[in-house]
């Protein structure tokens, strides 16, 4: 079933990235996408992990949260850069720990610290993630927890 | 408006270039490149938009693909010194504060 | 006025305030004094510079194809630009490269 789907989604990515419509080239796609779907029945590839559709009603309101979380960030270090003065910043390293039960949730937690500017995670373990942030201000926002309930797990 | 937007990149790119060239670490190096390089796409993407050939943009896409595998690749190489080992061993201990050469 | 002229000027807008980030953040990784921080300045090319670039083509392309790449590219972007700073961070911390910090009551993990 999760490969009938995939194989469905890998069809409309080619037609996309393609744009032909001569039966010919469909077929040379239609092909393409067997083909891959082979080697990646034979990798074993397609899991929970690479993708995720459990977990297709919780991203979209992730991103939509996710791309408001990153304007703000970006406000705020975009002031650090041209607010005039020798030191405007104050960076930290500070330990947070990590909700997530799963690996697909810890990662997506730590990519999103990454993503946010003012916040890169350095190190991620089972439990924790070491976060270097360039502000008192954003590692207390995120110490506080508020982006750990955004990411679906 | 296209010339404007593709000036402005191309100021961002020298300065990353001068970061990349200045250093002082080796990792300011492969942060500045991997910032040039996502600058690189942008700026296909809109001579794309301004000489009205989209299919461009097929290689801005490949090229956002390949700045990233090549930036890892990169760092794997510096770290390790090889590309073929896959434990954490020992990676190799780098001057860290100066210079990197 | 006509909706063409507003999405135009939209575009405009954004490409224009997308240049100008980058301008910014380029600006940020001369600023900042060591790696760590230049890191910081560095995601704001990466992210909102970006976005706003693409926002502006795809306002300008309409709904075509060329505009799905465009969404792809950002897509791309997305995934690909945390995970090579959180790399890059990681492969500074494991190389012994100190960050310069203002708690220095915690140790820096190496």
């Amino acid at each position: 079933m999760k490969i009938f789907s995939y194989s469905i989604f890998l069809f409309m990515f080619w037609f996309l990235l393609s744009g032909h419509t001569e039966p010919l080239l469909l077929i040379l796609g239609l092909t393409s996408v067997l083909l891959t779907i082979i080697l990646v029945k034979r990798m074993d590839v397609v899991d929970h992990e690479s993708y995720p559709l459990h977990l297709y009603k919780q991203l979209p309101l992730f991103f939509i949260k996710i791309l408001r979380e990153i304007v703000y960030a970006n406000m705020d270090v975009v002031k650090r850069i041209i607010k005039p003065g020798k030191r405007t910043i104050s960076p930290q390293l500070i330990e947070i720990p990590v909700p997530q039960k799963t690996d697909l949730g810890r990662v997506i937690y730590a990519n999103s610290i990454t993503l946010t500017p003012g916040t890169v995670s350095v190190e991620l373990t089972n439990d924790k993630i070491i976060v270097h942030a360039l502000t008192k201000e954003s590692a207390e926002c995120l110490a506080g927890g508020s982006m750990a309930k955004l990411i679906p797990d | 408006m296209f010339t404007a937007a593709i000036l402005a990149i191309l100021v961002t790119m020298g300065l990353a270039l001068a970061r990349a060239l200045m250093g002082p670490t080796v990792y300011d190096r492969i942060a500045a490149v991997n910032m040039f390089g996502t600058k690189t796409v942008l700026l296909i993407a809109i001579i794309s938009f301004l000489s009205d050939r989209t299919d461009l943009l097929d290689i801005a896409l490949v090229y956002a693909l390949i700045n990233f595998i090549g930036i890892v690749a990169v760092l794997k190489l510096v770290v390790y010194g090889n590309l073929y080992s896959s434990e954490k061993e020992n990676p190799k201990q780098l001057n860290a504060t100066g210079n990197d050469n | 006025m006509r909706p063409e002229m507003i999405i135009d000027i939209l575009s405009w807008v954004c490409l224009l305030s997308g240049s100008l980030l980058g301008i910014i953040g380029a600006i940020g990784i001369h600023r900042f004094p060591d790696f760590y921080s230049r890191q910081h300045a560095a995601g704001i090319t990466d992210t909102l510079c970006a976005m706003l670039i693409l926002l502006g083509l795809g306002l300008q392309a309409g709904v075509t194809l060329a505009a799905f790449k465009l969404g792809l590219i950002f897509i791309f972007l997305f995934f690909t630009s945390p995970t090579a700073s959180h790399a890059l961070a990681n492969a500074a911390m494991h190389g012994g490269l100190k960050p310069e910090l203002d708690n220095f009551n915690k140790e820096n993990k190496s």
